[in-house]
């Protein structure tokens, strides 16, 4: 049913796929993501859509490997089928900002290209801050050059690509410089709270992209809780988007490590198996 | 009914109630009247002739008894286990005023369960008119979408039933627990609906793959019934629900039933499992919460009602089911917060209450005690507080005519304020049960099929 036809390794653990799903890739808008599993015994998770092709009828996503199911996901190969690929979930991303910095962080990258894509066809104009621990773990540069950005900031934390630092060191060079409407940031969970942080203080309304655990996708078990503004939201219906400066980050954070254990036991069974060495 | 030892069975999913054996139900539906008039059939929201299909059974014929029920039911294997027939055909059995009613709803399993026990070509298959050439989409593989698709499949519509979920089901599969209605059971009663042609296809959300207008204009369905259930699980609002180890009961069970994660790690989907477990309400969601915590391992499990155990919702039999297997009730308890400690629940205050005078439902409402705060120990919080309208397929249906709460408005045969759309069960009524959305499936099926047939 849903056939892989695409697989590139971007980095050590982090790879990019391409699967047939001409309905999904119909209604696919930038910020929204998809459910998969790799198979019969598989848990649902989520991934947001790193592209797709309506007229070519496929959709792509990036992942890290991280646990057991990500692990079997890299040993699926072109021509392999995942049992199950539902959406598209959630709800786009709004564009038509004006002047918008949008931060990608590490995977987040993934989420930020076709973000900053669908802003850029909306006539904003977009400053793309592309950040990661080193060049290796860098991903998609040339994809983002391609895109007709204003620019394009490149960070490493080693300083082996770009410059040396964090991402909310040129994202607050372009607060200070009033050169923004609008920011948006995709990544890690603490990286997106430091972003948050950082635009606060020059009241630069800021989109943050979370990734809550998930199991259905379709509001129906509120295990994707989110605290926004005081209020209790659900990631997957009422986000993935959502005012950086009112999402509570310590309990996201909090509730990303519910299963840490299980997760690192299954992925321990599952390795037990395999001789990737991955 | 035999049933599995509670001690031993409260640690395994294996399904509690055993089923009668052929001398069983036959000594049970002996007991059977065969009144000339009947009043359990009125007391059957889809008005199974219950008369006849006893009858058969006392003649000794089990494939005629499956073709009675089947002509007004077509999952007689899940609604003998989960109807609350106490409180229906059974409650309305002439016999239940002098003692014991007929077991209704156990004849009818029998029946079920013997004809799934056959395989699928000599299974009892419905008769399946002559093709009418219009095209129906269903949406949501619930109990009123399963009831619908089977019935305008019966009167020669070419149906379609598009579930958003991974596996056909709805309820029966996420939330129903297995040692209640085994999966099993559901997967063959879907198996026959294949078999009347009836399509079913899995991972499509109505509202985000395709929209409502896609159904009809791109997909060509000439026409729609809308059976999505009620969804959003509603939280108390109290301080500390996000903590890790509150779960919606939608949530739990949907990790449990659907996801296996009673078998962890050899299906990849966890669930925290407590020690010691308070779930939250009193309806039969609740039970089945409580009943499968303590099969996940859990030392105690608490039940936490506000009001008394003459007002829970839930049936009699999971009541005493929960109870026997060792479930606490902790009733006339109202949560007011859950505590925690580095982001896990530790323990749950709860204020005592008493009844007052009764309330609109006319249930006795109950009232805070003064200053009677206490704390429940536990390091698991399961809100069983009920449901509210899900929205997806509502946002991306703006003619859709919806009630205050968001639920749509439909008239008695199920019809929309949208031509050639209907609607049944939860997404309607609220939480209900699975016969109230099977008999409002079968209406709609009756009604769209008249729509249907007028020409041109």
């Amino acid at each position: 049913m849903f056939r892989i036809i695409h697989k590139r390794q971007l980095s050590d653990a982090v790879f990019e796929m391409g699967v047939e799903a001409p309905a999904v890739a119909r209604k696919a808008r930038a910020g929204q993501f998809l459910i998969l599993r790799v198979d019969e015994t598989g848990e649902r998770i989520p991934l947001t859509f790193s592209d797709w092709s309506a007229q070519e009828g496929w959709v792509r996503f990036i992942f890290m490997r991280v646990g057991a199911t990500t692990h079997k996901l890299t040993h699926l190969e072109v021509g392999d089928e995942l049992a199950d690929l539902v959406g598209p979930l959630g709800r786009p991303t709004e564009v038509g900002s004006g002047r918008v910095a949008v931060v990608g962080g590490g995977v987040g990258a993934a989420v930020a290209y076709p973000v900053a894509r669908a802003m850029c066809a909306a006539g904003d104009d977009v400053t793309v801050i592309l950040g990661a621990r080193n060049s290796e773990l860098l991903i998609l540069e040339d994809e983002f050059r391609a895109l007709p950005l204003k620019e394009l900031i490149v960070c490493t934390d080693d300083g082996s690509a770009g410059r040396k630092g964090l991402v909310t060191a040129p994202l607050k060079e372009l607060c200070e410089a009033g050169a923004l409407d609008h920011a948006m940031a995709i990544g890690p969970a603490i990286m997106m709270k430091f972003c948050a942080a950082t635009t606060r203080e020059f009241a630069v309304p800021t989109t943050v992209s979370l990734n809550p655990i998930m199991v259905d996708g379709t509001g129906m078990c509120g295990a994707c809780r989110v605290s926004v503004g005081g209020e209790t939201k659900f990631g997957c219906v009422d986000g993935p988007d959502f005012d950086g400066h009112a999402v509570d980050f310590e309990e996201l954070m909090s509730r990303q490590r519910v299963y840490v254990d299980d997760e690192r036991s299954a992925d321990a069974e599952y390795s037990k198996g395999c001789s990737c060495h991955l | 009914m035999p049933e599995l030892d509670a001690h031993e069975r409260a640690r395994s999913f294996d399904e509690v109630a055993v089923g009668y054996d052929a001398d069983m139900a036959l000594a049970e539906a002996m007991r059977c009247l065969q009144c000339a008039n009947p009043t359990c059939i009125a007391g059957c929201p889809v008005n199974i002739d219950i008369k006849s299909f006893i009858g058969r059974i006392i003649d000794g014929d089990t494939k005629g008894g499956v073709e009675v029920l089947k002509a007004r039911n077509a999952l007689p294997s899940v609604c003998g286990r989960v109807c609350p027939q106490e409180s229906q055909c059974e409650a309305a059995c002439v016999l239940a005023k002098k003692g014991e009613p007929i077991a209704i709803g156990r004849l009818e399993r029998y029946l079920g369960d013997s004809d799934l026990s056959c395989d699928i070509d000599s299974r009892c298959k419905p008769d399946v008119a002559a093709p009418s050439g219009k095209r129906v989409a269903v949406v949501g593989s619930g109990p009123s979408g399963l009831a619908c698709a089977g019935e305008l499949s019966r009167l020669g519509h070419a149906v379609t039933v598009f579930e958003s979920l991974h596996e056909p089901g709805g309820v029966l599969v996420y939330g129903i627990p297995e040692f209640r209605l085994p999966k099993q059971v559901v997967a063959s009663e879907v198996d026959m609906l294949r078999e009347m042609g009836v399509e079913i296809v899995t991972d499509t959300v109505i509202g985000a793959t395709y929209t409502l207008a896609d159904l009809r204009e791109e997909l060509g369905f000439d026409a729609v019934f809308i059976g999505n259930g009620a969804g959003l699980p509603t939280f108390m609002n109290i301080p500390g629900e996000n903590l890790n180890g509150v779960y919606s009961a939608n949530e739990f069970l949907t990790r449990v039933n659907l996801m296996k994660a009673y078998d962890f790690p050899h299906h990849d989907t966890p669930v925290w499992r407590g020690r010691k477990v308070a779930v939250v309400g009193g309806g039969n969601v609740a039970m089945d919460s409580a009943r499968t915590a303590l099969r996940l391992g859990a030392d105690e499990v608490f039940l936490v009602y506000r009001r008394t155990e003459d007002e829970m919702p839930a049936r009699r039999e999971e009541t005493h089911h929960a109870r026997e297997e060792g479930v606490q009730f902790k009733m006339l308890c109202s949560p007011s917060q859950i505590v925690g400690h580095e982001g896990f629940v530790t323990g749950m205050t709860a204020t005592r209450m008493e009844l007052g005078e009764p309330d609109v439902s006319g249930r006795r409402a109950p009232v805070c005690v003064l200053d009677s705060d206490f704390v429940i120990d536990c390091d698991t919080v399961i809100m069983a507080v009920g449901t509210r309208a899900n929205p997806l397929l509502s946002a991306t249906t703006p003619d859709l005519g919806l009630t205050a709460r968001g639920y749509i408005v439909a008239d008695e045969d199920g019809a929309t304020s949208i031509s050639g759309v209907w609607a049944g069960g939860d997404i309607v009524t609220g939480a209900a049960t699975v016969i109230l959305a099977m008999g409002a499936g079968k209406r709609a099926a009756a009604a769209m099929d008249r729509w249907l047939r007028v020409p041109g």
